[in-house]
C-alpha cells in the first residue's frame, strides 16, 4: 500500500514497539507531527527544549532497557540535541534521534534552518544517516534500531529531509537486517575464559570491578552468582551502581575519585582485578601507572577498543558480559573445586577491617541540614525502592555514596559526559517507562536550572517526579575544588541569585516544599511521596561548606585519598605530590 | 613506528569523513591517505600511512574496525606486501641542465608527460625511498612544484617453493 514518508515513519516505530516519543515540532517535521496527531498507539511527549527531549528518551531507555526515541526539527532543533546525544554516547545508551532536514534540493544552500546535523553528530553517535530517498526510509529505521541496541549500544541519528517525509511509496518493512560490516562479538574466546577462570581460582586477593556493561547486558544475576560462588568482593564504577546489590556483604560500593576507602584500598592491594563491562575511565583509575599495580587484570567487554585503551590487560575477553559470565561460571563449576570460603577468609577479613577503619561518613549537625543526611533519609524512607536520577556535581556523588542500589536500572546518571541538566528530564523519561515507581532526581541548585523548563512537561503529563534539590547556593563541586586546590578563591562559583524553587514549582503548577532544618527533612520527603499527580520540588537548604569525601586529587593514585576528618588537607596534599 | 594500513569501506558518502574524523578526534596522525574504488564498485579502499607505538596502532586498527562502514582493516606491517607511490614533478632547468634532468628521469624510470617552453613535468612511481631520492636529486635543477599521491599497498602473492 502507498504511504507517505511520514506515515511510514509512524508504521516503522510501531513495528519497533515504540510507545513514547519525546519531541518538539518545527517547520520541516510538520508532516510527521500531522501523521502523529490522531494516532492512538504512539504518544509524543512534548518537552520544553530539545535537550530535554533527548535526556528524557535517554532516561526512558536506561530505566526500561528499550531504545529511547526523540523527534526534533531541523537547524536549532537538531543542534539542541547534541548535548543529549553526546551524553548517551559516552554512557552507551541506545537512542534513535530523528531530526528534520530542509528538502534535499536545498541541502548545502544554507537554507533557512539548515544545519549539517549529520556532520555535527558524527563523532558523538554510534552511526547516523541522511535519508535521501523515501524508498530507503523503512530499511534505515530498521537498521538504526538494530545498531542502537546491539553490540555496545549507543545513539543513532536519522536526518529526514522534508521531501522524504512527504514523498510517497509502498511501505515494505524489512524483517531482517543485514549489515556486512557490522558484526559485534557476543561469545568470548573459550580458551581465554578458561584461563580467566583458573586465574580466579589461583588468586589470593581478587576484586571484581563492575561497570555499566553489566547493566546494559542484563548480567546482574550472573555477576551475583560469580561473586557469591567465588567469594570475590565487588566494587562498582558510577555506571555500574545497581549492577550488583549495594547492600550485599560482598559489595564495596563505588571506586575511584570519590569511591569508598575500602574499594580503593582493595583494588590497590589486589592480586587479580576482574573488570567487567568497564572502560577504565580516568575518574576510576586515578594515576594509571600505579593503578592496581600488583594485580593481574582480566578485562571483559563487548567493545574491543575498550581493551588496552587506558590500562594494561593480562587476559582480554571480548564479548557480551552476560554470555561470557555464563561460560565462565560453567568452567568454574566444572573445573575448579576450590574451598572458596577457606581460600577467601583472610582477604575478606582484610576487606572488612578496611570497611570498619573508614566507612563512608559525614558529621551530623542538628542545626543545619547536611546534604548526605538528605540522601540517607531518601534511602530510608523509600526503603531503597526508587529510581534515582542525578544531576552533576556534589549532588551526584552523594547520591552515589549514600543511597544503596540493589537493582539494575535504578541509578541513572550522566557518568561519561557529566552533563548538568541531565537528571530532571531523565527522571521524566524514567517515570513514563515505569509509571508505578517512585522516581527521584537528586539535584543541585545549579544543575536543576539547566533544564528547569521541563517542569511544564511533567505537570502536563501528571508525572509525579520528585526533585530533591541539595541547595547550597553554590556550584558546589567547583567550589570544593577551589577550596582544596585554588586557595579558597571562589571564582564565579557562587550562584548569587538562586530562585525560590518552591515558587518556581508552584508557578508551573507543580508542588513545592522546603526544609531548612534537619528536623524538617523527613516530613518534607514523606509529604512529597504522597503527591501522585504532579511533580514536586523539595528545596533542601543545606550546609554549603560540605565537601564530598573521600577524594582522590586529580592525577593521584586512588589510595591517596583525602578524608573529611583530616582538616589539614593542604599538608596531606603536599604528601600526595 | 610507521604503518601502512588499508581499510576496506562501504562506498557511501560521509565515510571518508568518518575515517578522517576518527584520526583527528582521537589525536592519531595521518601521514598520507589515498582512496579509490575497488573491483566491487560498492566498496572503496583507503590506504593510510600513520605512525605510533604498538598501543596506538592497536587502538587505530580497533577503532577503524569499530566504524560501522568499515569492512576490513589490514595492517601491512604484519603482511608481506609491495607499496608504490606516484609523484608528478614540474621542473624548470636551465638550458644547459636539460640533458642532465632527462638522464636522471631515465635512471628513475620517469616519463615526461608534459612540456612547455621552459618546464617539464616528470612522472615516476616507486616506493617512498625512491621517490624521496628522485626529488632530492632533481631539486638543484629548480623544482617549480610537485604532487605525491600517497602510498598504495597490496599483499604479495605466495611463491610456491619447488
Ligand atoms: C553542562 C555542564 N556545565 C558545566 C559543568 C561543570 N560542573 C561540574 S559540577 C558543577 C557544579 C554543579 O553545581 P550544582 O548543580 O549546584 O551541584 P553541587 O555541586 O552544588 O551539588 C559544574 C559547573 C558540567 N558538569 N556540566
Ligand atoms: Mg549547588
Amino acid at each position: 500500500m502507498k504511504k507517505t514518508g511520514a506515515e511510514i515513519f509512524v508504521e516503522c516505530l510501531k513495528k519497533e514497539g515504540v510507545k513514547h516519543i519525546f519531541g518538539y515540532p518545527g517547520g520541516v517535521v510538520l508532516n510527521i507531527f500531522d501523521a502523529l496527531f490522531d494516532d492512538k498507539d504512539l504518544k509524543l511527549i512534548l518537552t520544553r527544549h530539545e535537550q530535554g527531549a533527548v535526556h528524557a528518551a535517554d532516561g526512558y531507555a536506561r530505566a526500561s532497557g528499550k531504545v529511547g526515541v526523540a523527534l526534533v526539527t531541523s537547524g536549532p532543533g537538531a543542534t539542541n540535541t547534541v548535548t543529549g546525544i553526546a551524553t548517551a554516547s559516552m554512557d552507551s545508551i541506545p537512542l534513535v534521534v530523528f531530526s528534520g532536514q530542509v528538502p534535499t534540493l536545498l541541502i548545502g544552500n544554507d537554507a533557512f534552518q539548515e544545519a549539517d546535523i549529520v556532520g555535527i553528530t558524527r563523532p558523538c553517535t554510534k552511526y547516523n544517516y541522511l535519508v535521501k530517498d523515501v524508498n530507503d526510509l523503512a530499511r534505515v529505521v530498521k537498521e538504526a534500531f538494530h545498531i542502537a541496541s546491539t553490540g555496545r549500544p549507543g545513539p543513532v541519528l536519522i536526518d529526514l529531509p522534508k521531501d522524504v517525509t512527504s514523498g510517497i511509496t509502498d511501505f515494505v518493512w524489512p524483517e531482517h537486517v543485514k549489515i556486512r560490516s557490522y558484526n559485534p562479538t557476543y561469545e568470548g574466546n573459550k580458551w581465554m575464559i578458561k584461563h580467566a577462570a583458573h586465574e580466579i581460582a589461583k588468586a589470593k586477593k581478587p576484586v571484581i570491578m563492575a561497570g555499566g556493561g553489566v547493566i546494559l547486558s542484563g548480567a546482574s544475576k550472573e555477576l551475583k552468582e560469580l561473586a557469591e560462588l567465588t567469594k570475590i568482593p565487588v566494587t562498582m564504577t558510577l555506571m555500574g551502581l545497581g549492577g550488583f546489590p549495594g547492600t550485599h556483604t560482598l559489595s564495596l560500593g563505588m571506586l575511584g575519585m570519590h569511591g569508598t576507602y575500602y574499594s580503593n584500598m582493595a583494588v590497590q592491594d589486589a592480586d587479580l582485578l576482574i573488570g567487567i563491562g568497564v572502560r577504565f575511565d580516568d575518574r576510576v583509575t586515578g594515576k594509571v601507572a600505579t593503578f592496581a599495580s600488583h594485580a593481574k587484570i582480566i578485562h571483559i567487554d563487548i567493545d574491543p577498543t575498550s581493551i588496552r585503551k587506558n590500562i594494561r590487560v593480562d587476559i582480554p575477553i571480548v564479548g557480551d558480559v552476560k554470555t561470557v559470565l555464563k561460560d565462565m561460571l560453567k568452567v568454574l563449576k566444572e573445573e575448579t573445586k576450590e574451598p572458596w570460603d577457606a581460600v577467601r577468609k583472610s582477604w575478606l577479613k582484610q576487606i572488612s577491617s578496611w570497611k570498619q577503619e573508614r566507612p563512608l561518613r559525614y558529621t551530623y549537625n542538628e542545626n543545619v541540614i547536611k546534604p548526605q543526611f538528605v540522601v540517607e533519609k531518601l534511602y530510608e524512607i523509600t526503603k531503597g525502592d526508587a529510581i534515582i536520577t542525578t544531576e552533576v556535581g556534589q549532588n551526584q556523588m552523594w547520591a552515589a555514596q549514600f543511597y544503596k542500589y540493589d537493582k539494575p536500572r535504578t541509578f541513572l546518571s550522566s557518568g561519561g559526559l557529566g552533563t548538568m541538566g541531565y537528571g530532571f528530564p531523565a527522571a521524566i523519561g524514567a517515570q513514563l517507562a515505569c509509571p508505578d515507581k517512585t522516581v527521584i532526581d537528586i539535584a543541585g541548585d545549579g544543575s536543576i536550572q539547566m533544564n528547569i523548563q521541563e517542569l511544564a512537561t511533567a505537570v502536563i503529563d501528571k508525572l509525579p517526579v520528585k526533585v530533591a534539590i541539595l541547595n547550597n547556593q553554590y556550584l558546589g563541586m567547583v567550589r570544593q575544588w577551589q577550596e582544596l586546590f585554588f586557595k579558597e578563591r571562589y571564582s564565579y562559583s557562587h550562584l548569587d541569585v538562586v530562585p525560590d524553587f518552591v515558587k518556581v514549582a508552584e508557578a508551573y503548577g507543580a508542588a513545592g516544599l522546603r526544609a531548612t532544618k534537619p528536623s524538617e527533612v523527613e516530613p518534607v520527603i514523606k509529604e512529597a511521596l504522597k503527591i501522585k499527580n504532579k511533580p514536586v520540588f523539595m528545596d533542601f537548604i543545606v550546609d554549603w561548606k560540605e565537601k564530598v569525601y573521600p577524594m582522590v586529587p586529580a592525577g593521584a593514585s586512588i589510595n591517596e585519598m583525602l578524608f573529611e576528618e583530616e582538616k589539614k588537607t593542604e599538608k596531606r596534599l603536599k604528601a600526595v605530590k | 613506528m610507521r604503518h601502512t594500513i588499508s581499510v576496506l569501506v562501504e562506498n557511501k558518502f560521509g565515510v571518508l569523513s568518518r575515517v578522517s574524523g576518527l584520526f583527528s578526534g582521537r589525536g592519531f596522525n595521518i601521514e598520507s591517505l589515498s582512496v579509490g574504488e575497488t573491483i566491487d564498485p560498492a566498496v572503496s579502499l583507503m590506504t593510510i600511512v600513520t605512525s605510533g607505538d604498538d598501543q596506538i596502532i592497536e587502538q587505530i586498527t580497533k577503532q577503524l574496525n569499530k566504524l560501522i562502514d568499515v569492512i576490513k582493516v589490514v595492517d601491512f606491517m604484519e603482511v608481506d606486501h609491495v607499496e608504490r607511490e606516484m609523484v608528478l614533478i614540474k621542473v624548470a632547468p636551465r638550458k644547459e641542465d636539460r640533458i642532465e634532468v632527462l638522464k636522471l628521469a631515465e635512471i628513475f624510470r620517469g616519463r615526461i608527460i608534459d612540456s612547455g617552453s621552459t618546464a617539464y613535468t616528470i612522472e615516476t612511481t616507486g616506493d617512498e625511498g625512491k621517490i624521496n631520492a628522485f626529488i632530492e636529486l632533481i631539486k638543484p635543477f629548480g623544482i617549480k612544484e610537485f604532487v605525491r599521491t600517497g602510498k598504495v599497498a597490496i599483499a604479495r602473492e605466495k611463491v610456491k617453493k619447488k
